[in-house]
C-alpha cells in the first residue's frame, strides 16, 4: 500500500476546516403533534482546522459533545448550522456522487469493537465492503488480495480472511475496524475513543499501530478521547471541549504544560498519575458540582458554575476562544493564566 | 497455610494468623457447555484492619471473581469453588451456611460496583432503599432509618441530602449515584469495603472526587478496603499494598511504592511501561505482545510465558512458585530477581 | 461474571509473536474452523432432545403430505357403508369411520391440505411481515407511524371471526379456489405478530455501530437493509413463522370443522374431526385419530420454533 499523499499535497497545510458547527437536538413534547419545547445544545459552535499529517486530539468528559462532533463530520448527523470544508468543498452541502467521493477521503474508527463489526459477515466481507460500495476503488479480481494486504497492514494474519468477528479478541477486532477504515485510502481518519474499550495491555498495541500507520500513509487523525494521557501521547494539537464548545485549543505542549483555561487545568490535575511517590505532592483542583444540562447551559461562560475564578463578567459576557495574553494560544476564559506549578 | 507456595505477604503489621480477612489458596472454575474455565487458580491474599489493598488486573484475570467469592455472590452454577479458604476474623466463610454468610454480608463486608445505575433499584427512591436495609437488618423504626439515611447521604457528601432523599436513582448524576451506592454499602458499618472498579464508568474529574471520598471514609471510619481496578493511576493514588493478578493467579504482591519503583514480574513491568503517561510526552509505547490467555486452555508452566520477554524453557515446563524477594515482596516468576534488577536499573 | 464472559468470548489462545513483534495472529489450535452465529446455534440445538423430536415429527408429516402412499396402501376415498364403524382390519389399523372410510388413510391424506395451507399462509405472512417490518423499522417517522397503526388495526380483528365472515361469502366449492381463499384469509389476518417482531429487530439492528460504519462508507439504503439489517431480522422472523405455521394449521382445521374452510372434496383433518364428533358415541377412533395428527403437527412446529429461538437468543447462552 502506498501513501496517498501525492507530491502536491504538502504536509502541514490545512486539509479540513470546521467553522462554527452546531447541533441542537430538539426536545419535543406530545405524541401526535410534537411541540418543540427546547433544544439540547450538544455541539454549540465548534471551529477548528486539521492539518495534513497531524493528529488533533479532542478531549472532554462525557456529554461534552465530542462524539456528536465526530458523527456530524461523518455525516451520520445533520448539523443544525455551520460548515466543514474538505478538498475545497462544503462537506454538509454535498450529496450524491460528490458526497460519496468525499466519504472516501474521511473514515472513522469506532469505540466499541464488539458492535462495530457485523457478526454475520466474515472479516473478508467486512473489510471488502468498501470496495463493493466504491466499485472503482479496486477491480473485482484484486479485491481479495487487497483485503489480505490490509489485514497484513494492521498486523492480522491474512489467512484469517474467512473468520467471523467473534473469533477475534477486542484488540484484534479493533484492528479489523482500522483495516476497514483504511480500505479506501482516506487521508483523514476520525478515531472516536478507539482504545477505551480495550484492556490496558492491548491499548498500547493499538496506539502504536495507529501511529505507525500515520507515518507510513501520511494520515491525519482527529482523535477523540476522554483519556488525557492517551491523547497527550498521540496528539500534536489538542482541543478541550466543555458543554458543546471548544474552551481551549493548542499544541500538545501548550495544553499540557501551559494550559490557561481553568477547566483544562482541573481536568489535567485530576488525572491519576501512576506514581505513588507524588501522591501527596499533587495538587488536585477539585471541581464542585456536576456538568450543567446542555439543554439549559449557563449564561456567559459555561464553566462559571464550577469555576473558582468566576466573577460577574463571566455570567454577563461569553469569553471567546481567542489567543490570550498569558500564553498565545486560544482559550475561552476572561481570566486566562498559566497555573504556577503544574502538578 | 496449606500450601508451601503461599508465602507470608509483606507490609503486614498484624501478627501471623491475625489478619482481618484472608483468602487462602482459592480455586474457582466455571463449568459451561463449552468446557471448564479455570478462573481462579490458587489465589492467596490478606487484608488487615484499616489498610487499602489494591487488586490489579485486566478483564479475565479473576480479580472480580475473587471478590464475589468473598462476598458469597458467585453464580453457582456455573461457578464452582474447588478448594481454598476465605477467613474472616479467623472463621472460614466458605464452610458457613447461607444464613451465617448473610449476616457477614453488608454488616461485616460490603461491596460497591462499577455500575451504580444497575445496582440501584430504579422504582424506589434512594432514601427508601438505604432505609430499607437499616430497617430489615438493624430493626430500626421508620423514622430512625430515615434519619440515619440522611446522615449517610451527608457522610458521602450528597448536597441537600434531606431534600434529595425522595429522589429516584435516575434523577442523580453518575457521580452522585456512585455516592448513593457507597452510602448504602456503609449503612451497616462494615469493617471491610470491597470496591469493584468504582470509578471506571466515571469522568476523570468525578473519578477524583469519588476516590477522595473513599480515602476519607476509609480513614474516618477505620475501614479496610479492597480496591479492584485495572487502572494503574488510581492504584498509585490510594493503595498501601498491591496484588497483581493474571490468569487467575497473583503474579506479584508488594507495597505500592516498591512495586512502582521496580516491578519484579515481567507482566507488571510490561503494564507499567505500556501505559501512556500524562506527565511524559512519550515516544513509541512499549507493548506486551499477544493476548491474555483463554482460561479454558491456560498455557503450560507459567501462564504468562507466551507473552514474556524473559521466557526460557523452564517457564514452559514448570509453574513458578511465589518467590520472596528482599523486602518481603513476592513474585511468581522464575526470573523474579533478574526482572527486579532490570527494573531497578 | 463480566470477567468470565469476556474470557469465554476470547476464543483464541494467546498469539504468537508476529513478524514485528505485533500480536494479532491467533494460534491455529486444532480444527478451529470459522464459526458463525448459525454454527453456534446449531451446536446448541444438537444437544436438545426437544429439537430432535420436533424435527422428526416435522419430517414425517412433511413426507406424509408429499407421499401419502408411503404410509398407507388404502385409498381414503374408497368408502363403503357396509364397513361403517368397523374395527381395525388389514391395512386399516384404526378401523373405519361412519362413512365406511379407512380412518388412518384419511388422516394420512388429510396431512397434505393442512400442511399446504399452513406453509402457504406462513410464506405469504413472511413476505408481508418482512416488507412491512423492514420499511417501518428502517425508515421510522411517518412510515412507521402509519404502518404501526395498520398493524394495530389488523391485530385488533379477531382472526377466526373475520375468517368466518369472509369465507362465508364464498359460494363456490371448487377445492383449489377454497384452499386459496383460506390461505389468503389466514395470511392477511395473521401477519401482524411477525411484522412486529421484524420491526423491532430491525430497529435494534439499525442502531448498531456496524450500520453506522456502512453508512459512513457511503452504502445506500437498499444495501444497508439487505446486507446488514435483514439478516439480523430473518432469524427471529423464521422462528415466529414456524410457530405461526402451527397455528395456521390449527386455524384451518377449525374453519374446516365449522364447514367454511376447505371444500368438501378435499380430505382434511378439520372435516374429519367434525364428522367424528357427530358420531362420537358410536365410535371414538374416527375422532381421535385426526385430532391426534392435528395436535402432534401443531405441537411439532411450535416446539421446533421454540427450540430454534432459544438457540439463536444469545441472552440465554
Amino acid at each position: 500500500m502506498t501513501a496517498p499523499a501525492s507530491p502536491t499535497k504538502v504536509r502541514g497545510e490545512t486539509i479540513l476546516s470546521v467553522d462554527n458547527l452546531m447541533k441542537h437536538f430538539p426536545i419535543t413534547q406530545g405524541v401526535l403533534f410534537k411541540k418543540h419545547v427546547g433544544a439540547v445544545k450538544a455541539v454549540d459552535g465548534v471551529s477548528f482546522e486539521l492539518r495534513r499529517g497531524e493528529t488533533l486530539g479532542i478531549v472532554g468528559e462525557s456529554g461534552c459533545g465530542k462524539s456528536t462532533l465526530a458523527r456530524m463530520l461523518m455525516r451520520l448527523e445533520t448539523p443544525t448550522s455551520g460548515s466543514a470544508t474538505l478538498e475545497g468543498r462544503d462537506l454538509f452541502k454535498s450529496s450524491g456522487g460528490e458526497l460519496r467521493r468525499l466519504r472516501r477521503n474521511m473514515q472513522m474508527v469506532m469505540q466499541d469493537p464488539y458492535t462495530s463489526l457485523n457478526p454475520r459477515m466474515t472479516v473478508g466481507d467486512i473489510i471488502g465492503e468498501p470496495f463493493e460500495i466504491h466499485s472503482d476503488a479496486a477491480p473485482k479480481g484484486s479485491r481479495r488480495k487487497r483485503v489480505q494486504e490490509l489485514l497484513d497492514l494492521v498486523g492480522l494474519n491474512p489467512e484469517h480472511i474467512n473468520r467471523y468477528p467473534h473469533q477475534f479478541s477486542g484488540g484484534q477486532r479493533q484492528r479489523i475496524g482500522i483495516a476497514r477504515a483504511l480500505a479506501l485510502r482516506p487521508e483523514i481518519i476520525v478515531c472516536d475513543e478507539p482504545v477505551s474499550a480495550l484492556d490496558v495491555s492491548i491499548q498500547a498495541q493499538v496506539i502504536n499501530l495507529l501511529e505507525q500507520l500515520q507515518d507510513e500513509l501520511g494520515l491525519s487523525y482527529i482523535f477523540i478521547a476522554h483519556d488525557l494521557s492517551v491523547v497527550r501521547h498521540i496528539a500534536d494539537r489538542v482541543g478541550v471541549m466543555y458543554l458543546g464548545k471548544i474552551v481551549e485549543i493548542g499544541t500538545e505542549d501548550e495544553i499540557y504544560e501551559r494550559a490557561t483555561h481553568p477547566y483544562t487545568q482541573a481536568l489535567l490535575s485530576a488525572v491519576p498519575v501512576p506514581d505513588p511517590e507524588v501522591r501527596h505532592e499533587r495538587n488536585i483542583i477539585r471541581l464542585t458540582g456536576d456538568v450543567p444540562s446542555p439543554a439549559d447551559p449557563p449564561s456567559g461562560c459555561r464553566f462559571r458554575t464550577r469555576c473558582w475564578k468566576a466573577q460577574d463578567i463571566c455570567a454577563r459576557e461569553e469569553p471567546l476562544t481567542i489567543a490570550r495574553a498569558a500564553d498565545p494560544h486560544p482559550s475561552a476564559c476572561h481570566f486566562a493564566e498559566v497555573r504556577p506549578t503544574a502538578a | 497455610m496449606t500450601d508451601a507456595v503461599v508465602q507470608p505477604t509483606p507490609a503486614s503489621a498484624t501478627p501471623e494468623g491475625g489478619h482481618l480477612l484472608e483468602v487462602r489458596d482459592l480455586h474457582v472454575e466455571f463449568r459451561t457447555n463449552e468446557g471448564v474455565a479455570k478462573v481462579i487458580n490458587g489465589v492467596s491474599y490478606h487484608l488487615d484492619a484499616g489498610e487499602t489493598l489494591a487488586v490489579l488486573g485486566e478483564s479475565g484475570s479473576g480479580k472480580s471473581v475473587t471478590a464475589q467469592a468473598i462476598m458469597g455472590i458467585l453464580d453457582t452454577p456455573p461457578a464452582h469453588v474447588r478448594s481454598g479458604q476465605i477467613l474472616y476474623q479467623g472463621r472460614d466463610l466458605l464452610s458457613q451456611s447461607e444464613e451465617q454468610r448473610r449476616q457477614v454480608r453488608g454488616k461485616e463486608i460490603a461491596m460497591i460496583f462499577q455500575d451504580a445505575l444497575s445496582a440501584l433499584n430504579p422504582v424506589f427512591p434512594v432514601g427508601w432503599q438505604i432505609a430499607e436495609t437499616l430497617r430489615k437488618r438493624e430493626g430500626m423504626s421508620r423514622a430512625d432509618a430515615r434519619k440515619r439515611a440522611i446522615e449517610l447521604m451527608d457522610l458521602v457528601k450528597i448536597p441537600a441530602a434531606e431534600r434529595r432523599i425522595g429522589d429516584y436513582p435516575h434523577q442523580f448524576s453518575g457521580g452522585m449515584r456512585q455516592r448513593v451506592m457507597i452510602a448504602m454499602a456503609l449503612a451497616l458499618n462494615p469493617k471491610v469495603l470491597i470496591a469493584d472498579e468504582p470509578t471506571t464508568a466515571l469522568d476523570v474529574t468525578v473519578q477524583a472526587q469519588i476516590m477522595d471520598l473513599l480515602a476519607d471514609l476509609r480513614r474516618e471510619l477505620g475501614m479496610a478496603m479492597i480496591l479492584i481496578t485495572h487502572d494503574l493511576g488510581v492504584v498509585a493514588g490510594v493503595a498501601d499494598r498491591i496484588a497483581v493478578m493474571y490468569a487467575g493467579r497473583i503474579v506479584e504482591h508488594a507495597d505500592v511504592r516498591s512495586l512502582y519503583r521496580a516491578p519484579a514480574h515481567p507482566y507488571t513491568k510490561g503494564l507499567l511501561e505500556s501505559i501512556p503517561r500524562l506527565d511524559v510526552k512519550g515516544q513509541e509505547l512499549a507493548t506486551i505482545k499477544g493476548l491474555p490467555p483463554n482460561l479454558m486452555r491456560i498455557p503450560s508452566g507459567c501462564p504468562f510465558h507466551p507473552r514474556c520477554p524473559y521466557v526460557q524453557q523452564v517457564c514452559v515446563d514448570v509453574v513458578p512458585h511465589s518467590l520472596v524477594l528482599g523486602d518481603g515482596r513476592t513474585s511468581e516468576c522464575h526470573f523474579a530477581q533478574e526482572v527486579l534488577d532490570d527494573s531497578a536499573r | 461474571m463480566s470477567d468470565f464472559e469476556t474470557v469465554a468470548a476470547t476464543e483464541n489462545q494467546a498469539a504468537r509473536r508476529g513478524p514485528s513483534g505485533e500480536p494479532g495472529t491467533p494460534n491455529q489450535v486444532g480444527p478451529n474452523k470459522p464459526r458463525s452465529l448459525a454454527g453456534d446455534a446449531w451446536r446448541d440445538l444438537r444437544r436438545k432432545p426437544i429439537f430432535w423430536i420436533a424435527l422428526l415429527l416435522v419430517v414425517i408429516v412433511t413426507l406424509m403430505a408429499i407421499f401419502p402412499s408411503l404410509f398407507t396402501g388404502s385409498d381414503p376415498k374408497d368408502c363403503a357403508l357396509d364397513r361403517q364403524n368397523q374395527g381395525p382390519s388389514g391395512g386399516a389399523i384404526f378401523g373405519f369411520g361412519f362413512q365406511g372410510c379407512d380412518t388412518y388413510a384419511r388422516a394420512v391424506y388429510g396431512t397434505r391440505a393442512s400442511l399446504l395451507v399452513g406453509a402457504l399462509s406462513a410464506l405469504i405472512t413472511g413476505v408481508i411481515a418482512l416488507a412491512v417490518g423492514l420499511l417501518a423499522g428502517y425508515f421510522g417517522g411517518w412510515a412507521d407511524a402509519v404502518l404501526s397503526r395498520v398493524i394495530d388495526i389488523v391485530l385488533g380483528i379477531p382472526l377466526l371471526l373475520a375468517a368466518i365472515v369472509l369465507l362465508k361469502r364464498i359460494g363456490t366449492d371448487n377445492p383449489n379456489f377454497r384452499l386459496g381463499a383460506v390461505v389468503l384469509v389466514l395470511a392477511v389476518l395473521g401477519w401482524t405478530t411477525a411484522a412486529r417482531v421484524v420491526r423491532s429487530s430491525v430497529i435494534t439492528a439499525k442502531e448498531q455501530d456496524y450500520v453506522a460504519a456502512a453508512r459512513m462508507l457511503g452504502a445506500g439504503h437498499l444495501r444497508i437493509m439487505l446486507r446488514h439489517i435483514l439478516p439480523n431480522a430473518l432469524a427471529p422472523a423464521i422462528v415466529v413463522l414456524t410457530i405461526a405455521l402451527g397455528s395456521f394449521i390449527a386455524a384451518e382445521a377449525t374453519l374446516s370443522f365449522l364447514g367454511i374452510g376447505l371444500s368438501q372434496e378435499t380430505i382434511s383433518w378439520g372435516q374429519d374431526i367434525d364428522t367424528g364428533r357427530v358420531h362420537m358415541r358410536e365410535s371414538s377412533t374416527p375422532l381421535l385419530v385426526p385430532s391426534t395428527f392435528l395436535a402432534l403437527t401443531v405441537l411439532a412446529f411450535i416446539m421446533l420454533g421454540d427450540a430454534i429461538r432459544d438457540a439463536f437468543d444469545p441472552k440465554l447462552r
